[in-house]
């Protein structure tokens, strides 16, 4: 049914898309500018060096040294301006995203995450929020372009392929377990794409660490010299996979009482069910292969990402195209 | 071995450094060997990407358990390949050799894992404090201060707020070694020995548990015994007694349908069925089974997993005996519960004739633009039953059970359908009564009733699984968020007479608060250091 209520939230979600669409170019300008800041890192960097060697050579000196000498700091320019007006950005785009969700929850008096539509919506609504959020504690700008370009393309698929209109809860979907269940797997579907997006760039940076290991200058991609270094991305990474790995064991274990409740088992191999397992066994062999000699770093990484694809899977693939008893898309086949 | 071998950490290795290994060619070393690969993080890490990679078969070809129709589906439309996939085990993923084979190595290596760890951390556990080591200034977190005093002092001071933070406090010489956070390892083997207790009471108590189903038609009663259920499958320990006496009647089922939103016109919003369960030695009760809230009953939960239309169908034969009277449920094909149903009639004059009805009820009857019937509510707005009719011999008397809803037709004729000259008969409200071609008979339709698809199940290991997931989670949570660090306070004299103390903690894992945790002890030492009298203010713990 359209009602009024519910044609302001798509209203209010078109506009937060566009505020997202804007946040991305000043995210992306960001990025253009670290390119020259790391340029001028280099310049900075190699004059050190000279001196440094200056001074050695003139000294000779006795005193050991026990810790290295302080790496010149990373970043060279703090202001960011064309990051700060994309994270401001941001937060508008959120505010109205917020807006958007509510009133879709009003409008259908309740929950918004009954089907595809509403999770998608939902789900880059705690994306968002949760980046905005990690934004207060580590300094995550770059990953703007990132997260605003994956947001848009999933509410871009949410509202041309999963548009439907507010529609009651099927019997099967009447009860609580689904505001449970479903919004634990939101929440840590949210954790895993920002330590998704980390540890893309934690790979692109391992690269680029190789190379100049090995003495060839690193030209492409120099602004990722302004970025944190692969050992704390990798970090990073993990401590966000922790805490969704948590929320997603916790969405395998209501989804298994709910599916008690409602099938009269609490596991039956049920295509959604087999896909919940699947991530849970990636990301628990993820967490293993951080304290995995020879796992650290890239192999790790790779798990994190191989992780998320079949989160996207899961909610992408396996709702619209697998039979199962999960039919909630919301998309007659 | 405390780890496995090839466990790496950022922090304090109890890494055995066993090198290359260099097997020689003893039996004894042989299999040593082997249980080190198969208790091995990489193996660990390998068979539970093994894991996940053979569960996404079962998700992509239908299972037998899951989806039987499915099954019989996919066979139909890749004739061609249903040799291999029987071969592989396809339809049976989640029990097939090869899925077992992976989940059974993982278990080993789990416990293999598990159990030398757990000895050696119940040792850790009583054990003091590892030395100092020799260079602190090397450690991730270091700090290093100068101040004017006594160096007893300072250890003492730096004692009592370590301890006041939970750190357990070895003294060395001129140094402290401090520990917490034992709590983690704990954790950590509780989750991998948890995961043993969930699948071990999953394996154990599958084989306690039954799943029946049984359709109920309205005013119908069900008697939990093995012969009331339409199917019923058992565990291995599965015995008569196991069902326990108790009777269930269904006395009716409601369902509502959207009738406002154009949208979700005829979607179903609710199911209630009421019914009335005996059990011996009690009155009568009445209760309510709804979707997703089942009834639990003699040990037994009974859930409402489906329903439909039953038409109550009297046959008659042309003398007036009645061939067949009873109520046959219809079982559903679109969501405006247009329903496919088939009635045996057998109780005719001779077997020769016994007569097969297989047709449509359309609970509230349109029509298509071709001229076909269609229900288009599915409620029972205006039902019509729409039947073809078969006349020979049922084949009921070879003793095979027989599939309700199928009508096995190589003994018998068509004689009423669209493409014949007898067209289907048809019967509605208005219309209840219909005779049949070649003097079969009438057909009366009495009625419309629902029908009820119970699911009933016992599973008593419920409880089990239950206990060992929780202990799982409380070890994951512990594992994954409490700290464990070693902290470690020097003290030597200063070149300028006074004291040089030296900060410094290593932590096991990934520690976001290392550095924060120096630095807030290296600051309350001062202070107590500073203080006239050692103060007696508590620190909160956890820090
Ligand atoms: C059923 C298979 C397994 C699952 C689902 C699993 C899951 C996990 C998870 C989620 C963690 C991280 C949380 C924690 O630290 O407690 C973990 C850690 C760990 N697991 Fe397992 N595990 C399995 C089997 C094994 C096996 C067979 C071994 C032995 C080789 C093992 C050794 C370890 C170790 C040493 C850690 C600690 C890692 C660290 O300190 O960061 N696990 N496991």
């Amino acid at each position: 049914m359209r009602t009024p209520l519910d044609q302001l939230s798509v209203l209010l979600l078109l506009s937060a898309m566009a505020l997202y669409a804007i946040a991305f170019v000043a995210f992306a300008l960001d990025l253009a500018r670290r390119s020259s800041e790391a340029t001028q890192l280099a310049d900075a960097r190699a004059g050190v060096r000279r001196t440094t060697t200056a001074a050695s050579v003139g000294g000779g000196g006795t005193a050991v040294l026990e810790a290295a000498p302080p790496a010149p700091p990373l970043i060279v320019s703090a202001k960011r301006t064309a990051a700060r007006v994309g994270v401001g950005i941001t937060i508008a785009g959120f505010v109205l995203h917020l807006g958007a969700d509510v009133l879709r929850g009003v409008a259908a008096a309740r929950v918004p995450w009954a089907n595809m539509y509403e999770f998608s919506m939902t789900g880059t609504l705690i994306m968002v929020g949760l980046f905005l959020l990690a934004l207060t504690r580590v300094d995550l700008r770059f990953l703007g372009s990132i997260m605003t370009g994956l947001v848009l393309v999933l509410l871009g698929i949410a509202t041309i392929g999963f548009k439907v209109p507010v529609s009651p809860l099927p019997p099967a979907l009447q009860s609580y377990w689904l505001v449970i269940h479903v919004f634990v797997a939101i929440l840590g579907t949210g954790f895993f794409t920002l330590s998704g997006a980390v540890s893309a760039v934690q790979l692109v940076q391992s690269r680029r660490e190789r190379a100049l290991a090995a003495g060839r200058p690193a030209t492409r991609l120099r602004l990722l010299a302004t970025f944190p270094d692969t050992n704390r991305l990798e970090n990073i990474a993990y401590r966000i996979a922790v805490v969704g790995f948590i929320l997603w064991t916790f969405t395998l274990i209501a989804g298994a009482i709910w599916a008690n409740h409602a099938w009269g088992r609490y596991w039956g191999w049920d295509t959604k069910e087999v896909w919940t397992f699947i991530i849970w066994v990636i990301y628990a062999g993820y967490l293993h292969a951080r304290a995995t000699r020879g796992w650290r770093g890239d192999g790790s990484g790779w798990l994190n990402l191989i992780g998320y694809a079949a989160v996207l899977f899961n909610f992408g693939v396996v709702n619209v195209f697998f039979h199962g008893l999960h039919a909630y898309s919301g998309l007659s086949s | 071995m405390s780890r496995p071998s090839d466990f790496a950490d950022d922090g304090f290795g109890d890494l055995r450094g066993d090198g290359p290994q260099n097997p020689r060619l003893g039996a004894l070393e042989w299999l040593r060997w082997a249980w080190r690969q198969l208790t091995s993080m990489r193996t660990a890490l390998l068979l539970l990407l093994a894991l996940a990679v053979a569960a996404v078969p079962g998700s992509l070809i239908p299972q037998n358990s899951a989806d039987p129709n499915g099954v019989i589906n996919w066979k139909a439309s890749n004739p061609g390949l249903v040799g291999v996939a029987n071969a592989l085990q396809l339809f049976d993923v989640y029990t097939s050799a090869w899925f077992s084979a992976i989940y059974l190595l993982l278990f080993i290596s789990l416990v293999g894992c598990v159990v030398p760890r757990i000895a050696y951390h119940l040792k850790a556990l009583r054990a003091a404090p590892p030395r100092t080591p020799s260079r602190l200034g090397r450690l991730p977190a270091y700090r290093s201060e100068s101040s004017p005093g006594d160096p007893a002092r300072a250890l003492d001071a730096g004692e009592r707020l370590l301890r006041r933070r939970r750190y357990r406090v070895a003294r060395y010489g001129d140094s402290l070694s401090a520990e917490r956070g034992y709590l983690r390892e704990t954790g950590n083997l509780l989750f991998h020995a948890g995961l043993v207790g969930v699948l071990v009471s999953v394996f154990v108590g599958s084989g306690f548990t039954y799943t029946g189903q049984r359709v109920t038609v309205e005013g119908e009663t069900f008697v939990n015994n093995q012969s009331n259920y339409d199917s019923l499958s058992t565990g291995r320990f599965f015995t008569d007694s196991t069902l326990q006496p108790y009777s269930l009647r269904l006395d009716s089922l409601t369902v509502k349908y959207e009738q406002q939103n154009p949208a979700a016109l005829g979607e179903p919003l609710d199911y209630t069925a009421r019914v009335t369960t005996r059990t011996p030695g009690h009155e009568p009760v009445h209760r309510i089974i709804k979707v997703n809230d089942p009834l639990e009953i003699g040990g037994s939960a009974v859930y409402l997993l489906g329903n439909g239309y039953a038409p109550h169908i009297t046959v008659r034969n042309a003398n007036g005996s009645i061939a067949f009277s009873g109520s046959v449920p219809f079982r559903p094909q679109d969501s405006n519960m247009t329903s496919l149903g088939v009635v045996k009639a057998e109780h005719t004059t001779s077997q020769a004739r016994q007569i097969g009805l297989v047709g449509f009820l359309y609970p509230t009857v349109g029509k298509l633009s071709t001229g076909a019937d269609t229900s288009i509510f599915p409620s029972l707005g205006d039902p019509l039953v729409s039947f073809n009719v078969w006349a020979g011999d049922l084949g009921l008397n070879g003793g095979a059970t027989q599939n309700v809803y199928v009508l096995d037709t190589s003994r018998m004729k068509q004689v009423a359908a669209r493409t014949l000259a007898n067209k289907p008969i048809q019967l509605t409200r208005a219309q209840p009564t219909a005779t049949l071609p070649d003097g079969l008979g009438t057909v009366h339709l009495d009625g419309i009733a629902r029908y009820a698809a119970l699911d009933i199940h016992h599973d008593p290991s419920q409880g089990w699984v239950a206990g060992f997931v929780v202990l799982t989670v409380a070890g994951l949570l512990t594992s994954l968020l409490v700290p464990r660090r070693r902290m470690w306070l020097k003290v030597t004299d200063d070149l300028d007479g006074g004291l040089r103390l030296e900060y410094a903690a290593l932590a096991r894992g990934d520690d976001p608060g290392l550095e924060r945790a120096v630095g807030e002890f290296a600051h309350e030492h001062r202070r107590e250091l500073e203080a006239p009298t050692p103060s007696a203010e508590r620190v909160p713990a956890g820090v």
